[in-house]
């Protein structure tokens, strides 16, 4: 936008300037004929004027174009931004379980709940339920365990009105820890399911 | 030549030929031995009290340099496969009143008091004789009774250098034969699963951890290695494809199969002598256990239960399997008698009972338990009595699997940190490393004996 209103200063002052010093370099030629000079002149500052409004207008109505583009783009990033949250949040939010057991938390239930809406926003999603564990117990029990855990969480899904083949599910057991620590605190974070957008 | 002679007089000559190189041309067998009482070990014992024993340095029978050697390194190899089944108790060299190298190694040439003073009841002797121009390798080797006076077994194996090592493994076979009337684990294998590649690949290692190695190479996470009862097959748990899938590999042919349903694949264990697995598969939406042909198809389904089904382990006669169920609650030990279906729960102390293994003799029963925030290993009967705990206060120890002779279990622990496998006797003592490599090592399954290596 600038450099085009200086685009339309320069032209504004050096064209007639120009027009001028071609002017001048005529008058010593043609000094009778100073009368139809002056019209000349006056016709193109007329002309360079009119130039100047068309130059204006047009510039506004690209400022305002390239406004409502701004405007349109800003909805649309911020649409996609929301639409980007909603699946990072989809599939950043795991829900989690307590230590052997694959039932499902009321934590769990409203995250799953949540999780359905966005399902219903997005019919044609299809996702994967990993099922994940401590690495308490044993690795074989932990693989049964996570399939559990994925299948209460598809099992609720489902029950909610998506559609079963919407979903795929999958046991991690405990080879695929979030925290790798042993502690508490890395357990409780690694009894999970996560859910991934195919 | 004393000892040719006296050996044409042997009544008991057999000639057995070994499918390599190895060629036993003689066998001793002394006319108690046949009976089948093997009163010297009684691998069913818990309180077996080791047998001391002597091993002097194997003589070089024409005295060359060369044979002195392999007599040095074969005499270190078999004392350390004899060490290692926990039988024995090795007598300090040191000590020793004589020296068979010089002396002699054949029963008349041998004062057995001077054996007993050292305290030694079992005497092996060896000889080795190495001829470099045709290079034919020659062993003899003998255990005898020192409190008898009496050769209990002798062997004259016959091969090329390098075989001394299958050699005195062959004999190490009939010193066990001979003492537990079990031929032992010296023709056995492990396999285990480690992560030192950067992805969970499965091992093999000889018996004694010794030779590791990689086996799999799917980059991938790969899980439960279980032997097939003739040691050919390998069936295990792989996430090369993405999903828990079941793969049935040949050992030594590039061969086998993938079974790929919906949901998991996991712990398969082979029916003893058929070509034939149980596994958990949750393709109907719930872990249930399964009887596959060797080919992964379906011939029926073993547990009809919701909740977790999983870790079968069949009874040697191949008519009960043990497994691990949570419709108590929380995973317990049951067993399903397979002709009429009758469930019984096995384990009842702990609130988390897994891993069965069912030992080769069909007695006993081990698994892991977690108790207290420890996993160690458990033995129980399968008539659910005599529980015996064999680990503790030493990291988490899991995934018993049973040597082919029931002498000894070998489990992974993590007593020094990172996960490694690990072997005791199957009552608890001797427990020490099996091996070290780079990474973490875990669930080891020890293979029934494999006689073509």
């Amino acid at each position: 936008m600038r450099q085009k209103l200086w685009l339309g200063v320069i032209l504004f002052l050096v064209l007639p300037g120009l027009l001028f010093t071609v002017s001048c370099a005529r008058q010593q030629v043609q000094s009778d004929t100073t009368g139809t000079q002056q019209a000349q002149e006056e016709a193109a500052q007329e002309e360079a004027a009119q130039e100047e409004r068309a130059q204006d207008q047009q510039d506004q109505d690209e400022m305002a174009r390239q406004r409502e583009m701004e405007a349109q783009q800003i909805a649309e990033e911020a649409a996609q931004r929301e639409a980007m949250a909603a699946r990072m949040l989809f599939e950043n939010e795991r829900i989690y379980f307590e230590f052997d057991s694959s039932a499902l938390l009321a934590e769990a239930q409203e995250v799953l709940k949540r999780k359905a809406e966005f399902l219903r926003d997005n019919p044609n999603s299809r996702f994967t339920i990993e099922g994940h564990c401590d690495e308490r117990g044993t690795e074989e029990y932990n693989l049964a365990l996570g399939d559990r855990r994925a299948g209460s969480a598809k099992a609720f899904l489902v029950d909610l009105g998506i559609a079963p083949y919407r979903i795929t599910t999958i046991s991690y057991g405990e080879e695929r820890p979030l925290d790798p620590r042993s502690s508490e605190e890395a357990w409780a974070k690694n009894r999970n399911c996560q859910f991934v957008l195919d | 030549m004393a000892l040719k002679k006296s050996l044409k007089g042997c009544n008991n000559l057999k000639t057995i030929v070994n499918s390599v190189v190895l060629i036993v041309l003689w066998v001793m067998v002394p006319a108690s031995a046949l009976g089948a009482e093997y009163d010297y070990i009684d691998i069913r014992n818990p309180y077996l009290r080791k047998l001391p024993i002597a091993i002097p340095v194997f003589a070089p029978m024409d005295n060359l340099s060369t044979e002195e050697a392999m007599a040095d390194e074969s005499t270190r190899l078999f004392s350390k496969y004899l060490d290692f089944t926990s039988y024995f108790q090795m007598i300090d060299p040191e000590a020793f009143l004589e020296d068979p190298s010089r002396t002699g190694i054949t029963t008349d040439a041998i004062a057995f008091h001077n054996w007993t003073a050292v305290g030694a009841e079992l005497l092996v002797t060896g000889g080795v004789r190495y001829d470099e121009s045709s290079g034919l390798l020659q062993m003899e080797l003998r255990l005898f009774d020192t409190l008898k006076g009496k050769l209990l077994v002798g062997k004259l194996y016959k091969g090329k250098a390098g075989d001394e090592r299958r050699m005195v493994r062959r004999f190490a076979s009939e010193v066990i034969h001979a003492l537990t009337g079990d031929w032992g684990i010296f023709d056995s294998r492990i396999a285990f699963v480690s992560n030192g590649t950067g992805h969970k690949e499965i091992f093999i290692s000889d018996f004694d951890g010794n030779n590791p190695r990689q086996w799999t190479r799917h980059n991938s996470i790969t899980l439960s290695p279980a032997w097939s009862s003739d040691g050919k097959w390998l069936a295990y748990t792989s996430f090369a494809k993405g999903n828990p899938d079941l793969y049935i590999k040949h050992i030594k042919e590039k061969r086998g199969i993938v079974l790929s349903k919906k949901g998991i694949h996991t712990s398969p264990s082979w029916v003893p002598g058929q070509f034939a697995l149980a596994a958990t598969l949750s393709f109907s939406g719930d872990p249930e256990i399964y009887l596959l042909t060797g080919n992964a198809k379906i011939i029926k389904r073993i547990t009809k239960k919701w909740g977790i089904d999983e870790s079968p382990t069949w009874s040697p006669d191949g008519r009960k399997v043990a497994f691990v169920s949570n419709r108590s609650g929380s995973p317990q030990i049951y067993i399903k008698t397979i002709d009429t279906g009758q469930v019984d729960r096995l384990t009842f102390l702990g609130r988390y009972n897994t891993q069965p293994s069912w030992s080769p003799q069909g007695k006993r029963i081990a698994f892991a338990g977690l108790e207290d925030g420890q996993i160690n290993i458990y033995v129980i009967g399968a008539d659910g009595k005599d529980l015996f705990q064999l680990t503790r206060d030493s990291g988490d120890n899991e995934s018993p699997s049973w040597a082919p002779d029931g002498s000894l279990i070998t489990f992974s622990s993590t007593r020094e940190g990172v996960s490694r496998i690990y072997v005791m006797t199957a009552y608890g003592t001797d427990q020490r490393r099996l091996l070290i490599l780079s990474g973490k090592q875990s669930s080891p399954a020890w293979s029934p004996r494999v006689v073509s290596n």
